[in-house]
C-alpha cells in the first residue's frame, strides 16, 4: 500500500508553540531526551523477551530452564565475539581518539582541500 | 522476597478496541505501557520529592512568596523541578511520537474507514468554513501536533485516532477502557442528584471526538445529543467511533461555541462541557456561558466540568505545580481560567445565584481493570482523573 503521509518524517512532527527547556545546559536536555527514548526501547525489547518467555513456557520450556542455561563452550564462546563487537561499534570514539594520540599534527579535510586547490 | 499487591497501570492491551480504534502491534502497545508507566514514576516517585526540594532549599530562602508565579520562577532554579519538568516533558513528546506513529502508518486504512462509516451520514455536519478561534490556531494544545483541526490529507482523521489511542499514557489508564471515564462521572452525578432529569435534547461544547459525550448518550438513549467542536477530524472519527460503538443518538456538528446561533433559544435540555473551558480564552468565556444560558430550556441544566479553582486556601505551591500545564504543556488558558469567578460568570450569563450547582466527579471506570484514581494517593496534579463540577439551573417555565 502507498502512502500519502509518510510516517517516518511526521510522527515526530514538533507541535506549535515554542518548546521550553529546563535543564541550564539544553544539550544535557537533547542527550537526557536521547537516552529516554533508547530507555523505552529497551522496554519494548523487554516486554517482548517476557511475551517470548511465557509462551515457551506453554511449551514446555520453563523460566528456570532459561535461568540455569548455560551455553556450551562454542556458543559461549560466539556470544563473547558478538560482544566485543558490539563493544568496539559503541566505543569507536574513544579508538579513534587513542589512534590520533601519535598524530598531532594531522592535517583536516579542509587543510588537505587548501593545498590541493592551488594551481601553483 | 516480599510479594506486594501491584497498583500501576494496567496493560494497554485492556484499552477498548472499538471499530475505528487503530491497530497497535506488541511492540507498539509495549511503547505505550513504557510512556504510562514513566508518567506514574514521575508523578509518584519524583514529583514528591520536587515537593520536599521546594519546603527544604527553596523556600527558606524565598520565603513568603506573594503569586504562584513567583513560586514557579523560585522552582525553575531548583534541580530537581529542571529534571522533573524536562521528563515530563519529553515523556509528553514520546507519547505524541509513539502514538503518531501508529496512527500514521495506517492512515490510508483509519481515513477510508471513518470515510466508509461517515459519507452521507446526515448525523456529520462539516462547515468547512468555520474560522478557528485564534485560542486553538495559535498553539497546539498539550504537545499534540496539529491539534484537533489539521488534516494531512483530505478526510484525515489520524489525529484524532492519536488522541483516542493515547489518552491511557497520560492518565495511567484512569478514564477507562474507552477514555469515558469523565463521561461516565457525569452521568453518575446527574443520575443521583436528578434522578427525574429526562432531557430531550442534549448539546456538549467542545465535545472532541464525544468520549464524554457517549456515555450520556447512552444513559439517554431517547435524547437528541450534539457534539459540538471546531475539528473536523474529530467529529468525523467521532461519529464513525460512535457507530462503531452502537451509538446512533448523537450528532457531530462542527461550529464554534461562542456562537450557537444555528439553535434556537431554549432548544437544549442540558448543555454539557467536560474539561473544555481551559482550552479557551478570557474573550470566548462570557460568548460560551451566555450562548449555553440561551439555548437553555427552562428547567434545564448546564454543567462544567473542570480540574479545581485556585481558591485562596490551596497553597501557592500547589497553584504552581498545576500550572505545569499551562506554561509547559501548551495549555496557555490553564492558569487564567482556574482563578477565575466561575460563578460569576454563570451569573453574568444569566442564571441567579441561588441555581448555581458545584461539587466533584472522579471518574467511573472498571475498577476491576482500572486503578481508581480517585481513591488512590498518587495526584499528578492537572491531569487526576477527579474534577470539579460548576453549572447552573434555568428556572420552570
Amino acid at each position: 500500500m502507498t502512502h500519502t503521509i509518510d510516517p517516518l518524517a511526521l510522527a515526530g512532527a514538533k507541535p506549535k508553540g515554542k518548546r521550553p527547556y529546563f535543564l541550564d545546559n539544553p544539550d544535557v536536555e537533547r542527550v537526557m531526551a536521547i537516552t529516554m527514548a533508547v530507555a523505552q526501547e529497551l522496554a519494548v525489547m523487554r516486554e517482548r523477551l517476557d511475551t517470548v518467555e511465557r509462551l515457551l513456557e506453554s511449551k514446555g520450556i520453563s523460566q528456570d530452564d532459561i535461568d540455569t542455561f548455560v551455553p556450551t563452550k562454542v556458543q559461549a564462546d560466539a556470544r563473547g565475539a558478538w560482544t566485543q563487537e558490539y563493544l568496539a561499534r559503541i566505543m569507536r570514539i574513544y579508538q579513534q581518539e587513542i589512534e590520533a594520540l601519535d598524530k598531532p599534527n594531522e592535517p583536516t579535510s579542509e587543510d588537505v582541500g587548501h593545498e590541493l586547490a592551488k594551481d601553483d | 522476597m516480599t510479594q506486594t499487591t501491584y497498583d500501576g497501570p494496567p496493560d494497554y492491551r485492556l484499552v477498548g478496541e472499538h471499530g475505528m480504534f487503530p491497530k497497535t502491534s506488541h511492540d507498539e502497545k509495549a511503547r505505550f505501557n513504557f510512556l504510562a508507566h514513566l508518567n506514574r514514576h514521575l508523578a509518584s516517585r519524583i514529583l514528591p520529592g520536587v515537593k520536599t526540594a521546594y519546603e527544604t532549599r527553596i523556600e527558606p530562602n524565598n520565603p513568603s512568596p506573594n503569586h504562584r508565579n513567583q513560586v514557579r520562577k523560585d522552582l525553575l532554579k531548583d534541580p530537581l523541578f529542571q529534571h522533573w519538568s524536562a521528563h515530563r516533558r519529553n515523556t509528553m513528546e514520546l507519547r505524541q511520537q509513539a502514538g503518531r506513529w501508529v496512527t500514521l502508518r495506517q492512515a490510508d486504512v483509519l481515513n477510508e474507514k471513518a470515510n466508509r462509516l461517515t459519507y452521507g451520514d446526515p448525523r456529520l455536519e462539516l462547515d468547512p468554513s468555520l474560522e478557528l478561534p485564534i485560542y486553538l490556531s495559535s498553539i497546539d494544545h498539550h504537545c499534540m501536533p496539529g491539534s484537533y483541526h489539521d488534516e494531512l490529507v483530505p478526510g484525515d482523521v489520524t489525529g484524532a485516532a492519536n488522541y483516542d489511542a493515547g489518552i491511557f499514557v497520560t492518565t495511567g489508564g484512569g478514564l477507562g477502557r474507552f477514555n469515558d471515564g469523565g463521561g461516565h462521572a457525569v452521568v453518575a452525578w446527574m443520575k443521583k442528584n436528578r434522578p427525574d432529569f429526562a432531557p430531550k435534547r442534549i448539546l456538549d461544547i467542545g465535545g472532541g471526538l464525544g468520549q464524554n459525550v457517549l456515555p450520556i448518550a447512552q444513559a439517554y438513549p431517547d435524547a437528541d445529543v450534539v457534539c459540538l467542536d471546531t475539528g473536523a477530524p474529530v467529529l468525523r472519527y467521532g461519529l464513525a467511533r460512535a457507530k462503531e460503538m452502537g451509538v446512533d443518538n448523537v450528532r457531530f456538528i462542527q461550529a464554534n461555541a461562542e456562537d450557537l446561533s444555528r439553535f434556537e433559544d431554549g432548544y437544549f435540555d442540558w448543555v454539557q462541557s467536560t474539561m473544555f473551558l481551559h482550552e479557551t480564552s478570557v474573550k470566548a468565556m462570557p460568548k460560551i456561558m451566555a450562548e449555553s444560558h440561551r439555548v437553555l430550556a427552562p428547567g434545564g441544566l448546564v454543567m462544567h466540568v473542570e480540574q479545581p479553582q485556585y481558591s485562596a486556601d490551596m497553597p501557592l505551591y500547589e497553584q504552581a505545580i498545576r500550572d505545569w500545564d499551562a506554561f509547559y504543556n501548551n495549555e496557555p488558558f490553564w492558569t487564567k481560567l482556574h482563578e477565575l469567578d466561575l460563578d460569576q460568570w454563570m451569573v453574568d450569563a444569566g442564571f441567579k445565584r441561588e441555581q448555581l450547582l458545584h461539587g466533584g466527579v472522579a471518574a467511573v471506570v472498571d475498577a476491576e481493570l482500572f486503578p481508581e484514581h480517585a481513591n488512590d494517593d498518587v495526584e499528578d496534579y492537572g491531569r487526576k482523573a477527579a474534577w470539579h463540577i460548576v453549572g447552573g439551573e434555568k428556572a420552570a417555565a
